[in-house]
C-alpha cells in the first residue's frame, strides 16, 4: 500500500539559512519526487548593474553572496578587464589569489559546520566555526572587514597587503593547518559519520556531466574540472597545487573534497605570500571601449560566470551573472529521489547551495499547459494595478 | 493525604521537576562548554518553562483535540509516578511491592507513548513521520533495555522487587562491579540515550529534518509539559540505573554526595555521547539495537546465568 505525503522544506525552514522551497513527495520515509522552487530573494542585480558605473558594479556584485563575496567581484573585474583589454599588475594578481583562497577556507569551514548541524552533530558545527574565526580575523586585518572585503578593482586591487601583516598571515595559516588536521581526523575517521554519509546521495559521473554540475559537487563524482587550473586567472598558474577529485560521488566524498581543498588553499596562500613581487597594485584604467567580456572564477561552490557588454559609456549595456548553485540545483533529481527524508536534508545541503546568488529571474509556468502564465507586459499591468489599488486605499482617490 | 504529598511534592512532581530542570541546566551548560560557548544562566530552564506557560496554546484545526491536549499530561503523570516510586523505594527498601520493577519498566515507556499519541493526533504530516519514528525507536530499544534490566534480577537469584535489589547490592556489592552487570549497564546507558531521544537517537524530533517532529504543533502550556517531561526523564532515568546497577542513593548526609555524584556521572556520560555523535538514520538505529546491542544484552544475560 502506498501513501503519498508531501513534505515541504521551506520557504522558511530551520534547515535553511535562506528562503527557498523544496517540495518532497514521500512514500513512508522514502522520497519519490522533489520539486525545487526558488525566487524568494530575487533582487534584480543584473538590472541594477546596468544602471551603475563600472567602478560601482564591483561593490554591487560583492553583495550577490555573503559567503563567496570575493568570487563574484573577481569574475566581474575579469569580465570588465576582458572587455577593455586591461592589464593587471602582478602584485595585484597575487593579492587576488590570496583573498580568493582565504575565502575558500572560510566558506568550506562554514559548510563543514553547517553539515554537522544538519546531521545533529552540533559540536562539529561550533568547532568548525570557531576555527573559521582565524580566517575571518585575517580578513579583518588584511582587508578591513570580516565579510564583503571590497578588495577588487578594475585593473588591480583596492588595498595592498602590507609587509607587516605577512607574519600574522603565515601564523594564521599554520593554526588553520592544525585545525584542519583535527577535522580530518574527527570527520573522516568517525565511524558514525561514515555510516550516515557514505553511499547516500550518489551523483554518478555521467549524471554530473549531463547536469553540468560544478565545483566540489562535480569533483566529488570524479569530474576533473576546476577553472583555476583549466583557464587560469589571478596567480593560479604561478603556484603549485592539485585539483582534488574523488570517485564515489556521495555526500562523504563531497565532505572529503572540501576538507582536502582547504589544505590546497593553505598551500596556495603560503606560496603566494613568498612569491608576491613588489610594485604597483593598480593599473588605473580610464575607459572601457565598446565590446564584450567574460570573466569566471572558481568560487567555493563552483564556477562563477559573469558576462558584460559595453557600449562605450561608463555603465554596461548588459550584465549577466551565473552562480554555481544554478547548475548544481538540478542534480537533486539524480541524488535525492530514492533516499530517505533523513538523508534528503544532508544531500540538499551537500552541494553547499547558495540561493540568493542563484536568483536571477523567474517565469511562472502553468503546470498543465506548460505555458507561461504571465508575460512581461502582464507583470507590468499587475504592478500598475497594485499601485492604483494602494494609491486609492491611501488617498481615497483614483490614480490618473 | 500522605500519598498525595508523596506524589505532588516530595519526591514526586515538584522535586522531580526541580531536579530535572537542574539536570537540563547541567546538560545545556556542559554542552555549551564542550562547544566553546558560554551557556545559559542557572535559572534559564525554569525561565523557559514559565515563559511557555504564559504563551497561547494553539489548537490545530486538523487535530483530535482531546488526545492532542491529554497526551502531554499522560507523559508527565507517567514520569512523575516513576520518580515517586523510585525515591520511596530508595529511601525505604521495605516499602517495595512484588513486581514493582516491572511496573517501573512499563511506566518508563509511557512518556514515549504520549509523544507518539500527541504526534499522531496533531494531524500534521511531519508530526506523524516523527511519531512513527518514535514508535520504531521504542520497539527497537525496549528489547535490549529489558534484557539489561534482567541481569540484576538473575544475579540476585530472581529478586524482582527494587527494594530487594537494593538490599542485595548493599550486602554483596553493586551489580555494575561484575562482568555481566557492567555489560548490562553499558547496554542500559545506550538504551537510555534513545529513551531520552538525544543525539544520536534524536531522529523523532530531528530539528533540522522534522523541525521538532511530534511536538511541531504544540505550543504554550502543553509544549511546556513536554519540555518538563523531557527534563524530568533526564533526571529520573539516571536515578533508575543508579538504583538498579550501582547500589542506589543513600539519603544520609555524607553518603548522599556519593549518590549525587553517581547520578551526575551518568548525566555527564549522556551529555558526552550526545555531543560527540551525529544523528543516526532510523533504520540504522533499529539495526543497531536489534543487532549488536541486543547481542551484547544477551551476552550479559548468559554471563549472569553463569554467575560472572
Amino acid at each position: 500500500m502506498s501513501h503519498k505525503v508531501t513534505i515541504p522544506i521551506g520557504p522558511y525552514h530551520s534547515l535553511q539559512e535562506e528562503p527557498e522551497f523544496y517540495q518532497l513527495t514521500v512514500d513512508g520515509e522514502t522520497v519519490i519526487d522533489i520539486d525545487v522552487r526558488i525566487g524568494y530573494v530575487h533582487r534584480g542585480i543584473e538590472k541594477l548593474a546596468e544602471s551603475m558605473s563600472y567602478h560601482k558594479i564591483i561593490f554591487l556584485v560583492e553583495r550577490i553572496c555573503g559567503i563567496c563575496s570575493t568570487s563574484h567581484p573577481i569574475a566581474s573585474v575579469q569580465a570588465i578587464e576582458d572587455a577593455g583589454g586591461i592589464e593587471v599588475p602582478d602584485r595585484a594578481l597575487y593579492i587576488r589569489t590570496i583573498v580568493a583562497e582565504l575565502e575558500r577556507l572560510h566558506s568550506h569551514m562554514l559548510w563543514l559546520g553547517l553539515a554537522g548541524h544538519f546531521l545533529g552533530y552540533n559540536t562539529v558545527w561550533m568547532w568548525a566555526w570557531k576555527y573559521r574565526e582565524i580566517v575571518c580575523d585575517l580578513f579583518e586585518a588584511i582587508t578591513g572587514s570580516r565579510q564583503s572585503y571590497a578588495m577588487m578593482k578594475v585593473g588591480g586591487v583596492q588595498r595592498d597587503i602590507e609587509d607587516e601583516y605577512i607574519p600574522g598571515l603565515i601564523k594564521g595559516m599554520d593554526d588553520t593547518l592544525r585545525a584542519l588536521d583535527m577535522f580530518k581526523g574527527a570527520v573522516l575517521d568517525d565511524p558514525v559519520l561514515g555510516a550516515r554519509l557514505k553511499g547516500i546521495g550518489i551523483l554518478s559521473k555521467e549524471d554530473a556531466l549531463s547536469y553540468s554540475a560544478l565545483g566540489p559537487t562535480s569533483r566529488a563524482s570524479g569530474v576533473d574540472k576546476d577553472v583555476r587550473r583549466d583557464d587560469p586567472y589571478a596567480a593560479y598558474d604561478r603556484v603549485k597545487w592539485n585539483v582534488i577529485t574523488q570517485k564515489e560521488g556521495d555526500v562523504f566524498a563531497k565532505a572529503v573534497i572540501r576538507i582536502l581543498e582547504m589544505y590546497e588553499s593553505v598551500s596556495i596562500i603560503k606560496q603566494c605570500v613568498q612569491k608576491m613581487p613588489k610594485g604597483s597594485i593598480d593599473s588605473n584604467p580610464k575607459e572601457i571601449p565598446p565590446g564584450e567580456g567574460i570573466g569566471h572564477a572558481e568560487a567555493p561552490r563552483g564556477e562563477v560566470f559573469h558576462y558584460i557588454r559595453s557600449d562605450g559609456t561608463n555603465s554596461p549595456a548588459r550584465y549577466k551573472v551565473r552562480a554555481p548553485t544554478y547548475m548544481n540545483f538540478p542534480t537533486f533529481k539524480a541524488t535525492v529521489i530514492g533516499e530517505t527524508i533523513s538523508d534528503a536534508t544532508i544531500i540538499l545541503a551537500a552541494i553547499d547551495p547558495c540561493y540568493c546568488c542563484t536568483e536571477r529571474k523567474m517565469t511562472a509556468v502553468n503546470q498543465k499547459t506548460r505555458k507561461r502564465s504571465f508575460t512581461g507586459d502582464d507583470m507590468i499591468k499587475l504592478s500598475q494595478e497594485k499601485t492604483r489599488r494602494l494609491y486609492k486605499r491611501m488617498t481615497g482617490k483614483e490614480l490618473r | 493525604m500522605k500519598v498525595l504529598f508523596y506524589f505532588l511534592i516530595l519526591p514526586g512532581f515538584l522535586f522531580t521537576a526541580a531536579a530535572g530542570l537542574l539536570s537540563s541546566w547541567i546538560d545545556r551548560k556542559v554542552t555549551a562548554r564542550v562547544q566553546w560557548r558560554v551557556g545559559p544562566p542557572f535559572l534559564q530552564p525554569l525561565i523557559d518553562i514559565v515563559k511557555l506557560l504564559g504563551k497561547e496554546t494553539i489548537l490545530p484545526s486538523t487535530a483530535n483535540k482531546i488526545t492532542f491536549l491529554l497526551s502531554p499530561v499522560i507523559g508527565l503523570v507517567g514520569i512523575t509516578l516513576v520518580s515517586t516510586l523510585l525515591w520511596i523505594m530508595d529511601a525505604n527498601p521495605n516499602a517495595s511491592f512484588i513486581g514493582d520493577l516491572i511496573v517501573v519498566l512499563y511506566l518508563l515507556a509511557i512518556p514515549s507513548i504520549s509523544v507518539i499519541m500527541g504526534g499522531f493526533s496533531s494531524g500534521n504530516p511531519i508530526a506523524s513521520i516523527g511519531a512513527s519514528r518514535e514508535m520504531k525507536l521504542l520497539l527497537s530499544y525496549e528489547l535490549p533495555f529489558i534484557l539489561a534490566i534482567l541481569v540484576p534480577v538473575i544475579k540476585s537469584g530472581g529478586l524482582i522487587k527494587i527494594g530487594q535489589l537494593l538490599n542485595y547490592q548493599a550486602h554483596n556489592g553493586v551489580f555494575a562491579g561484575s562482568a555481566s552487570g557492567a555489560i548490562a549497564l553499558v547496554v542500559a546507558i545506550i538504551c537510555m540515550q534513545a529513551k531520552l531521544a538525544l543525539v544520536p537517537f534524536d531522529m523523532p524530533e530531528a530539528e533540522t529534518e522534522l523541525i521538532g517532529g511530534p511536538i511541531i504543533e504544540y505550543s504554550g502550556t502543553v509544549l511546556a509539559m513536554y519540555k518538563l517531561t523531557r527534563a524530568m526523564m533526564l533526571f529520573t532515568l539516571p536515578v533508575f540505573l543508579v538504583i538498579i546497577f550501582i547500589g542506589g542513593i543513600e539519603l544520609a548526609f555524607p553518603a548522599a554526595i556519593w549518590g549525587i555524584l553517581k547520578i551526575v556521572g551518568l548525566l555527564v556520560i549522556i551529555i558526552l555521547i550526545r555531543n560527540t555523535n551525529p544523528r543516526l538514520r532510523i533504520d540504522q538505529a533499529v539495526k543497531l539495537f536489534w543487532g549488536p546491542i541486543t547481542g551484547l544484552a544477551v551476552l550479559a544475560v548468559v554471563l549472569a546465568f553463569l554467575g560472572k
